[in-house]
């Protein structure tokens, strides 16, 4: 048998395991579109949840605020000494408040916030829901006579969608104080003269849309960690399987629709500081 | 409005799983009022019977009518209305382990009705009292014993005072105490409030107590339906097996 056979032989299988493993990923896709549009629908659909949403909302945002509190000092007092680095050299460090915002409103604060939610709160819904699923309960939940998709589904995503801008507002506002926590060691700056320094060149708009656009980030998570906890199945390791995926496929997703959110707020707002 | 005489009517229901045919042509009626058992080796769709009753499931072919109301012919609304007037008591009860079990049994009663506060706990307590858990109300579901689980189970199913019932395995897991105590709740609550039941269960002595009549599935088909002697007479291989296993004279099965 000639070598070019032998890797025909060999590729044969490959080329099989590739293609069921891109109609699966295809058919995925399809099953996560249909939840997401339906997740849509349900939205403007009564009973609207109100309590259930409210209670996820404490859920998903007031418990992750120590965590977006303690990254967005972190973060700042980071961007803070990285700016400084780069400034120093030009004889700039007057722009680092400017910089230092510029960069969390636009960038950092929305995007570090939607990847640190996507850990957290992902993989709790996912591993929450998936336990729901393998027990029953979601089956309890229909036969009590409760629409389950819009109970834990639809209510999860709203959270999501209401948390976010409000936590990405808060990773906002505390990456400026680590920066200035940062500055004030080194150079003294007054808290007063840094911030006015800050948001000197902002116009509300520059947050205004990198914040709304969390929404969306809210949603991505929300649709897929509910998606993939609402079809776990095999036990404990299907729960465990669907929190890891929430988390990676939501934070996969989210820095992917990021690239095109930028890009729709350039072309919406040109003359802008960002 | 004349009163349907059967509350369920399973009408050459089949229903399939990845191929594999679980449920064929199957038939049978529940008159209202009365208790039928759904027996059957485990994976001969007794599970399945009840989850395609409460709409949880769809049959592939075949007709089910919930007092003369087909179900599939229902949209999503009319099947919330239909599933208020029923309960589900779950093999493993499926209680929801983030709420207290007065917070479980008052799930239903807070979302479909408009008691008040003090309304929603003296029911909560009257129907805990019923299955001898109304000192139990804090407790969460994991600080439970599978039986009280199952009570538990049982209370949230009866809030809303459906007047059918599906029960899917009451026994199982269970002490034959705490097994004679479910099925005489089970009875009591037959005589006292005309409850039609579908109990499934592999459990023979409790099937001939609750059950005014037995269905007996293996391999997709009803092969016994009647009352109780009907069992006793049966030549099926299966249905013998059953028997011996009840009296313990079971000593080999056929797989």
């Amino acid at each position: 048998m000639s070598n070019l056979d032998q890797l025909r032989r060999r590729g044969k299988p490959r080329l099989i395991d590739m293609t069921s493993a891109f109609r699966r990923l295809c058919s995925e896709a399809g099953l996560l579109s249909v939840f997401a549009s339906r997740t849509i629908r349900g939205v403007l659909r009564r009973p609207f949840e109100l309590k259930e949403i409210v209670h996820q909302i404490v859920e998903i945002g007031w418990r992750s605020l120590p965590l977006v509190i303690m990254s967005g000092l972190a973060i700042g007092v980071v961007l803070s000494m990285h700016t400084r680095a780069t400034m120093d050299r030009f004889g700039a460090e007057a722009l680092i408040p400017t910089a230092l915002a510029i960069a969390l409103l636009s960038e950092t604060g929305p995007l570090m916030t939607g990847l640190l939610v996507a850990g957290r709160v992902g993989a709790g819904i996912g591993a929450e829901l998936g336990g729901m699923k393998i027990t029953e309960q979601i089956d309890a939940l229909e036969s009590l006579a409760v629409d389950s998709f819009h109970y834990l589904a639809v209510t999860r995503v709203m959270a999501c969608m209401i948390a976010l801008p409000i936590l990405t507002t808060v990773m906002n506002f505390s990456g400026l104080i680590g920066g200035y926590l940062a500055e004030t060691v080194i150079s003294g700056v007054s808290l007063r003269a840094y911030f006015r320094q800050a948001f000197q060149d902002i116009a509300f708009a520059d947050y205004v849309l990198p914040t709304l656009k969390t929404t969306v980030f809210g949603f991505i998570i929300g649709t897929v960690s509910s998606y993939l906890g609402y079809t776990a199945t095999g036990g404990s390791e299907g729960v465990g399987r669907a929190s890891t995926r929430s988390v990676v496929l939501s934070s996969m997703l989210l820095i992917v629709v990021n690239v095109v959110l930028v890009r729709i707020i350039q072309m919406l707002v040109r003359d802008h500081a960002l | 409005m004349s009163v349907p005489v059967q509350a369920i009517r399973f009408e050459n229901v089949s229903k399939s799983f990845d191929g594999r045919r679980v449920l064929e042509n199957v038939s049978f009626d529940v008159p209202q009022g009365t208790a039928c058992c759904v027996m059957g080796r485990s994976g001969t769709g007794k599970s399945v019977t009840l989850k395609l009753l409460m709409g949880l499931l769809k049959p592939d072919s075949g007709r089910i009518y919930v007092n003369d109301t087909e179900l599939a012919a229902l949209d999503s609304r009319e099947l919330v209305e239909i599933r208020k007037t029923m309960g589900f008591l779950f093999q493993y009860s499926a209680l929801f382990d983030s709420l207290s079990v007065a917070e479980n049994v008052a799930f239903p009663l807070r979302r479909h009705t408009r008691m008040t506060e003090g309304d929603i706990q003296a029911s909560v307590r009257e129907r805990l009292a019923e299955v001898g858990l109304d000192n139990e109300l804090d407790k969460m579901p994991l600080d439970l014993s599978g039986g009280m689980r199952k009570r538990v189970g049982l209370a949230r199913a009866l809030a809303l005072e459906p007047s059918i019932l599906l029960v899917d395995e009451p026994s199982s897991g269970l002490d034959p105490i705490t097994t004679l105590e479910i099925d005489n709740l089970l009875m009591n609550l037959k005589a006292a409030k005309h409850t039609t039941m579908v109990v499934v269960t592999h459990n023979i002595p409790s099937a001939r107590r609750i059950g005014d009549s037995l269905v007996v599935l293996h391999e997709g088909h009803i092969v016994v339906q009647g009352k109780a002697e009907e069992l006793d007479k049966s030549k099926h291989e299966v249905v013998r097996q059953f028997m011996e296993s009840a009296e313990g004279r079971l000593t080999h099965g056929v797989i």
